[in-house]
């Protein structure tokens, strides 16, 4: 082959994957009955069923992710006069608030939304309807516990005691958001006046700070693929469900008087082009056959009550019966100040 | 309109379309969000937390630049004169750092340096770089002459003095160029900086995400990206204007001739490289040790959809979606970046402030927080009659701005180191404009050009952050499967996500390797 025909053969094959890469997505036309539902990068859906839904119901949906779910919120709030789509999901209790206070969604009261979902509601007129909950809770490496002969600790107050020293692996909740639920957590335990007390004796007790949670989790945690040093990490209630070794035995547990309650929301857009069909969807997300297959695909729980979880969870990862939870507005408006002073604590 | 000017309109459309207007919106938003945006924007210049995050961010990048350097310089040696048996498969093997996610990386250097601190973060940071030194130095040094440096030697001067004398002055454009390119990769380096500094450093870059997206601090976060722009053009333009005293016509040679066995005191350098090479291997070895902590279960879950079907692709459609992706942005990556090193290569001959001005502005994306532009691209490209938000266009339009100034950084200080004269004589023989360029530029940067090829498109199989953030449909990219599979529990996930990253490896070494074959036989050496 001669030079020259190596270079058109060259940009032939760059020129057809490129045309493949570009005419490939273009797969969503001007349908009547098309739904972008826009929501963050932890979304997984058991494809069939999408599939099937998008086939009965005759809409084509959209996914598109878009960062974690700050992030989410904030291009949902930037872009309230012209959306990104026509329905969100994934706006947890962090930031609904935010989203909330510049009328990024409209009223919409899906048909299953008294099914257990309404107690987590966050306004009145219901412009937001919960879909998941997924607790953030202190799991612990029983394991280990059992091999040294020590009592596994179960409160947040254990894990200030000096039996304890070293164990703990917490993430910084100024940069990561199980890290934050953590905070607040202890915020409802102790509240106002004793909070910061106890993370002084955290600290005292040789608290590990890791900036995100796979640092914590994967590599610093004893019971996980990482088998690291410390055995105790704030994690999720739902994480133990994929710690099970081969005979079916759970080899870590969520302490379940340490969690603190995340749940997601979804909510039809304001000024969406199809705010129809995108209520439908919303539907969808809150039918049974969507809330079951939640905990498999997302690691969170059905924010609907009468749905069972899969049954390996019930065991190895229930959902925490009284999670703690403080109320959205009361998050927002002082987050800066209470992650200041934790970093004061901790930074110096 | 010189045809010059209207090839070099092209370029700066782009660019003005799809970096400045979004930057420039977003910033503007931030500040008219707040009713008094001079005091917001006050309130962080002259918060002295402000000036640690600017010498932290600054510290940081120019150690980890500094490293890179030194490391970088012996391995640009061996790819550029060292005619040894695997040269072939080191020059493709050494891009290899650079492809693979931040958070395996962080990982990574987590278990090499447990106690953390500063010096994990430098020394992530030259890890990815050293990359850019080795091949955009070596890209220029392939093609110096040797006679200089042997005429030095002849009359008497050592080897380290003939280095110092004639090769550092020769190749010095490259390696401030690649210098430039390294600083700012380290200066807005987001991932690492987090993981390993706990959170506990920050800098710039991280503080501009936490402000837009966890405080939603548009006024802040606005003032720390002006901060951020200004300090970023005030260290090019240092750069450029050291640059600019160094930068002559050298006597260019084809890299056949120059290629040779290493003899005497160059085994030395030989030798460090090795070491260097070793050096990068250890974080790399660990990642395929990973992958095979339990066997190839990770490898079999991968090629199908992963455990229970939590992969919304299988493995190989995530190979296939990374190498679609990174074909688009490395095409028009190249076409504005040769572009562009063509303008600036003649614009330094007759207009050169303009010249300095543009080359400045191609540089400028790299230096500018991935928030601040994906954010932008929402508020400002959703007013354009096609509405480009949710466009598949966005992620290679995103990356095509980080490869370009990579590009242009390979490709320019040879094309400005063609001794006219050359250009002069083909056109006295009759040759016309594009003739001259065919024989002439392309003959003696081809191989600069094929390279530039080959880094561009693996900074675009290893490119994450745009790729996560901007709208993108059910069609993940390796790096971003790699990045949802380690944040789940579960010890095959764990095991899958380090098979992907193998693959991404053997993917990035299998792309490298056909482009750089095919420059082997072609372009670079009719």
């Amino acid at each position: 082959m001669t030079a020259v025909t190596r270079l058109l053969a060259a940009l032939l094959v760059v020129g057809l994957t490129c045309a493949c890469s570009l005419i490939g997505s273009q797969t969503r036309g001007g349908s009547p009955h098309a739904v972008t539902l826009v929501t963050h990068n932890s979304w997984a859906v058991d494809k069939a069923l999408l599939a099937d839904f998008q086939k009965t119901s005759g809409i084509t949906i959209t996914v598109s992710e878009n960062g974690d779910a700050g992030a989410l919120a904030t291009k949902l709030v930037l872009t309230k006069t012209d959306p990104i789509g026509d329905l969100a999901y994934g706006v947890d209790s962090t930031f609904a608030s935010r989203a909330l206070a510049e009328g990024v969604f409209v009223p919409y009261r899906s048909q299953n939304a008294d099914k257990g979902s309404q107690r987590y509601q966050l306004d009145d007129t219901r412009r937001l309807t919960a879909i998941d909950v997924g607790d953030v809770c202190v799991n612990v490496d029983t394991g280990w516990f059992a091999e040294k002969g020590l009592a596994v600790p179960t409160t947040f107050a254990d894990l200030a005691d000096p039996r304890y020293k070293g164990l703990l692996v917490v993430e910084n909740p100024a940069t990561s958001s199980p890290g934050l639920a953590f905070l607040l957590g202890t915020m409802s335990a102790f509240g106002g006046s004793g909070w910061l007390d106890y993370w002084t004796r955290l600290k005292a007790n040789d608290v590990k700070v890791d900036a995100g949670w796979n640092e914590a989790y994967s590599q610093d945690f004893s019971g996980s693929a990482g088998k690291g040093p410390r055995p105790v990490v704030v994690s999720y209630a739902s994480s133990p469900a994929a710690e099970i070794d081969k005979d079916g035995k759970p080899r870590t547990r969520a302490l379940l008087d340490t969690c603190y309650r995340q749940v997601e929301y979804a909510g039809v857009l304001a000024g969406a082009r199809n705010p129809d069909d995108a209520k439908k969807v919303l539907d969808f997300l809150m039918s049974t056959k969507f809330q079951e297959q939640l905990p498999g695909q997302m690691y969170v729980y059905p924010a609907r009550a009468d749905v069972p979880l899969p049954g390996a969870w019930s065991s190895a990862a229930p959902l925490p019966p009284d999670a703690a939870r403080l109320a959205p507005d009361q998050v927002q408006a002082n987050r800066d100040q209470w992650v200041g002073q934790w970093r004061t604590l901790f930074t110096g | 309109m010189s045809p010059l000017a209207l090839v070099g309109l092209l370029p700066l459309v782009f660019l003005g379309l799809f970096f400045a207007w979004p930057v420039a919106s977003i910033v503007g938003l931030g500040l008219t969000s707040t009713s008094r945006p001079g005091s917001a924007v006050l309130d962080v210049l002259t918060d002295s937390e402000t000036l640690r995050l600017v010498g932290f961010t600054l510290g940081q990048a120019a150690a980890a630049t500094v490293i890179a350097v030194l490391a970088g310089m012996p391995l640009a040696f061996v790819l550029a004169r060292c005619k040894l048996p695997g040269i072939g498969l080191l020059r493709v093997a050494v891009v290899v750092p650079f492809v693979l996610p931040t958070v395996v990386v962080g990982l990574a250097f987590r278990v090499l340096m447990p106690a953390g601190g500063v010096a994990p973060i430098v020394l992530a940071n030259a890890f990815f770089n050293i990359a850019v030194v080795a091949r955009t130095v070596g890209g220029l040094w392939a093609h110096t002459d040797r006679r200089g440096e042997e005429a030095a030697r002849a009359l008497g001067a050592s080897r380290w003095r003939a280095f110092v004398s004639v090769v550092l002055p020769a190749i010095a454009p490259a390696i401030l160029s690649a210098a430039a390119v390294a600083f700012l990769f380290c200066a807005t380096s987001f991932g690492v900086v987090l993981m390993l500094g706990g959170g506990q450093y920050r800098t710039l870059e991280t503080e501009i995400y936490l402000r837009t997206v966890e405080l939603f601090d548009l006024p802040g976060a606005a003032a720390l990206s002006m901060l951020q722009v200004t300090t970023v053009v005030a260290v090019l333009i240092i750069g450029a204007v050291t640059r600019r005293r160094k930068e002559t016509a050298l006597g260019m040679r084809r890299h056949r001739e120059i290629a040779r066995r290493p003899v005497g005191g160059e085994w030395v350098v030989v030798g460090v490289a090795s070491a260097v090479v070793v050096a990068l291997t250890v974080p790399v070895v660990s990642l395929v040790a990973r992958s095979l902590s339990n066997g190839f279960a990770g490898y079999v879950a991968l090629a199908g959809h992963g455990d229970q079907a939590t992969l919304q692709v299988s493995g190989l459609d995530a190979v296939w979606n990374s190498v679609r992706a990174a074909s688009d942005a490395t095409v028009l990556a190249m076409l504005l970046g040769v572009l562009s090193a063509v303008v600036l290569s003649q614009l330094s001959r007759s207009g050169a402030l303009i010249g300095e001005v543009f080359d400045l502005a191609l540089m400028l994306p790299l230096g500018v927080s991935a928030v601040t532009l994906g954010f932008g691209y929402l508020v400002a490209l959703g007013s354009l009659p096609l509405d480009l938000r949710a466009s598949p266009l966005l992620v290679p339009f995103a990356q095509a701005l980080v490869i370009t100034p990579l590009v242009v950084r390979t490709v320019l200080p040879v094309l400005r180191a063609v001794d006219e004269r050359l250009r002069q004589a083909a056109g006295t023989l009759g040759a016309g404009r594009l003739r001259v360029w065919r024989e002439i530029d392309l003959g003696l940067a081809g191989r600069a050009l094929v390279a530039a090829a080959g880094f561009g498109y693996v900074v675009a199989l290893g490119e994450f952050g745009a790729t996560s953030f901007l709208a993108r449909p059910d069609a993940p990219t390796l790096p971003v499967v790699i990045a949802t599979l380690i944040a789940r529990p579960g010890e095959l996930n764990n095991d899958m996500a380090y098979a992907a990253c193998v693959v991404l490896m053997l993917v990035t070494v299998a792309a490298v390797a056909a482009i750089e074959g095919f420059r082997a036989s072609s372009v670079g050496e009719f």
